[in-house]
């Protein structure tokens, strides 16, 4: 019982007073950033990384918090999208096609304790799936040479392009500015300056923070500012809160189901929380059939996008932890967080660290039971928080993150080019082109060219190389149809409508 | 489709400064000649692609907002970068009171809630950070000297900063 002994040395390093402690503040701080309109897991989590790293907490301690906050926004979400029909970020959308008709027949208390429920159970299945399969997967991974590699994160690119955007070009297109920003500074092989029109500000690079900052925190105040910040009052009426027996028994095997979707779609590298949540709703929505009601308000169109949501949140960290390709902008975000404190995920992350890995493992299942907890009793605290108008909610988040990157290096430079992501975030946005394979690419751009360059040394500049072994001409084949299928696709696989007042 | 064509040709543009920038890339004996050059040129040639593509296959036009929006976010965009330059000489408090104030009156305009909105920030996030997090070195206030203040506001200025 190999999996027992790792998770128990998970729960030796994650269950002392502190760490429990801060799992409840991360909890608690993640279903607020979570429920915030504007607010999603990714800019929440993208803000805290740079305090986390100031305040000097150790690997541990700020992984536990950070996952906290993860997870808490996860839920969080839901919230939003239940009472206000405002999805928190992407994967949150398929919760307001029922969960706002049923908010609105005065079952909002129902709605949102079942899809607490169906989180939990999302989240807890997945978590246990990371444990049985992640390590498998890891030893498959010491196969992986650098053309492997290399074909791994093209597919991250392609599957990402493919599935999550409606313009391959444009998806494609990020996804090269984001690779060509992380070419900037100095090359670790020759010692010397690249692409940085001599400004010493660039030598170190563009630090991806910067970026994930004002491209998911800083462009939102325009979109605020456009917007004037309306559309975000309640609508609905909260009464008391029960707990559903009826509904989460007449629902049990709609989560489950919709884990397994959500974990399997989670586990796809590049296709993430989105995918897994629409792929759930639409298969529960076919089993129902017409009968079911889908779409007007009945429990299972609830339990369903929400158990995968989270269920896929928890498959796509497999791929990030065993190969260090994130499935989805929130992963990347918790990529960014392992990188900032120095782990990096791979293979050889399951051997020779293998504390922290269960470490983090036994913090999710904390935090989801932490979170489960605290959600029923105290649902009317965190719908009291939606009532902070956007006039005070957006200057604030924006002078945390100010706070944020400037303590990073205590330099103008860093503010003004986060400024500057946040104009292009906002324009990118309005043009329907993806931020996040733009973050992707300054994560993973040093690493996707370290293998590129080690393959063409092995091989003395042989292109013929990266095709060499069955596994890399698998990746390539995934690759190019991820990102070809999709435009066939894209008729079938048509979103449902969202609910209008 | 006016916008995208025009997206793709300024990231086409941008595509072949990039090529051009990367073939002009330094190298010495332990990098070899090709290796720095490779990469970026595949993302530039790959880019320069997906610009064409945009630009002969546009899609509709988004909702742009009106010229009154685009003047809001233009001054938004302003006292962001003097907030930037301006938290080094003179501390925390000062300019995120006024940066608050001004981001909130955007969003809302309404003048006694975005004054209180700046204040109340400026002071809660002040306690918030020094206070319960430790974090006073950062959100110092400073009392500034009128050189360094033309040091940091000449940032912004072009060709007579730094």
């Amino acid at each position: 019982m190999d999996i027992l002994a790792n998770l128990a040395l998970g729960f030796s390093v994650a269950l002392s007073p502190f760490t429990l402690f801060l799992a409840v503040c991360g909890c608690f701080l993640g279903t607020i950033i979570g429920a915030l309109p504007g607010l999603g897991p990714s800019n929440g989590v993208a803000i805290l990384i740079p305090i986390t790293f100031t305040l000097g907490l150790d690997a541990t301690s700020a992984l536990v918090l950070m996952t906290s906050v993860y997870y808490g926004a996860m839920y969080g979400g839901r919230i939003s999208s239940i009472l206000l029909n405002i999805p928190g970020d992407e994967p949150a959308l398929m919760t307001t096609l029922d969960g706002y008709p049923m908010a609105k027949q005065g079952r909002a208390g129902d709605a949102l304790v079942l899809s607490g429920v169906a989180s939990f159970v999302g989240a807890l299945l997945a978590t246990v799936g990371l444990m049985l399969l992640a390590p498998t997967l890891a030893r498959v991974a010491f196969f992986f040479g650098p053309a492997e590699y290399f074909a791994l994160y093209l597919l991250a690119f392609c599957t990402l392009g493919g599935m999550a955007s409606n313009n391959q070009a444009k998806a494609a297109l990020a996804a090269c500015m984001g690779l060509g920003i992380a070419m900037i500074g100095v090359d670790s092989s020759s010692g010397l300056p690249r692409l940085t029109g001599g400004n010493l500000h660039l030598f170190d690079g563009i630090d991806f923070l910067v970026a994930i900052v004002g491209l998911f925190a800083i462009a939102e105040v325009f979109f605020f500012i456009e917007s004037h910040g309306k559309g975000s009052s309640i609508g609905v009426k909260l009464d008391k809160v029960r707990i559903p027996w009826k509904d989460i028994m007449a629902t049990k095997w709609t989560m489950l189901r919709a884990s397994g979707v959500g974990f399997i779609a989670g586990i796809l590298p590049g296709a993430g929380a989105s995918l897994g949540s629409f792929l759930a709703y639409m298969t529960e929505k076919s089993i129902a059939g017409e009968k079911g009601g889908f779409g007007t308000g009945v429990p299972k169109g609830v339990a369903a996008p929400e158990a995968g949501n989270n269920s896929a949140a928890g498959g796509a960290l497999v791929p990030m932890l065993t190969l260090g390709v994130p499935g989805s902008g929130t992963t990347a975000v918790l990529l960014a967080l392992l990188m900032t404190l120095n782990i990096t995920p791979g293979p050889t992350l399951f051997t020779e660290k293998a504390d922290v890995v269960w470490g983090l493992i036994a913090s999710l299942l904390i935090a989801n039971v932490v979170l489960l907890l605290m959600n029923v009793p105290m649902v009317k605290i965190f719908v009291k928080i939606l009532s902070v108008p956007a006039w005070v909610l957006l200057p604030g988040v924006t002078m945390i993150s100010f706070v944020g990157i400037y303590s990073l290096s205590g330099s103008y430079f860093d503010l003004l080019l986060m400024v500057g992501f946040g104009v292009l975030g906002y324009i990118l946005r309005k043009l329907d082109v993806p931020t996040v394979p733009v973050i992707l690419g300054i994560l993973l751009g040093g690493k996707m060219e370290d293998a590129l360059r080690r393959a063409m040394t092995l091989s003395d500049g042989d292109p013929i190389y990266l095709f060499s072994s069955p596994i890399a001409i698998g990746l390539w084949v995934a690759a190019i149809a991820g990102f070809v299928a999709p435009m066939f696709l894209r008729g079938v696989l048509k979103k449902p409508p969202a609910v209008t007042d | 489709m006016a916008s995208d064509r025009i997206f793709g040709l300024v990231c086409l543009i941008t595509a072949v400064a990039y090529i051009a920038a990367a073939t002009q890339i330094q190298t010495n004996l332990f990098s070899g000649e090709f290796l720095p050059k490779l990469f970026p040129l595949l993302i530039g040639g790959v880019a320069a692609l997906c610009s064409l593509t945009i630009m002969f296959k546009p899609d509709p036009d988004p909702d742009w907002p009106i010229g009154r929006t685009w003047a809001a976010m233009g001054v938004a965009v302003l006292v962001l970068c003097i907030y930037a330059v301006m938290i080094t000489p003179l501390g925390f408090i000062l300019p995120t009171a006024i940066a608050a104030g001004i981001l909130s009156y955007q969003i809302s305009p309404n003048v006694k809630p975005a004054i209180a909105a700046g204040i109340g920030l400026s002071l809660g996030l002040f306690v918030l950070f020094k206070f319960a997090l430790g974090l006073g070195n950062i959100v110092a206030y400073k009392v500034p000297t009128a050189a360094k203040l033309w040091d940091a506001i000449s940032i912004l200025i072009p060709f007579v900063g730094h």
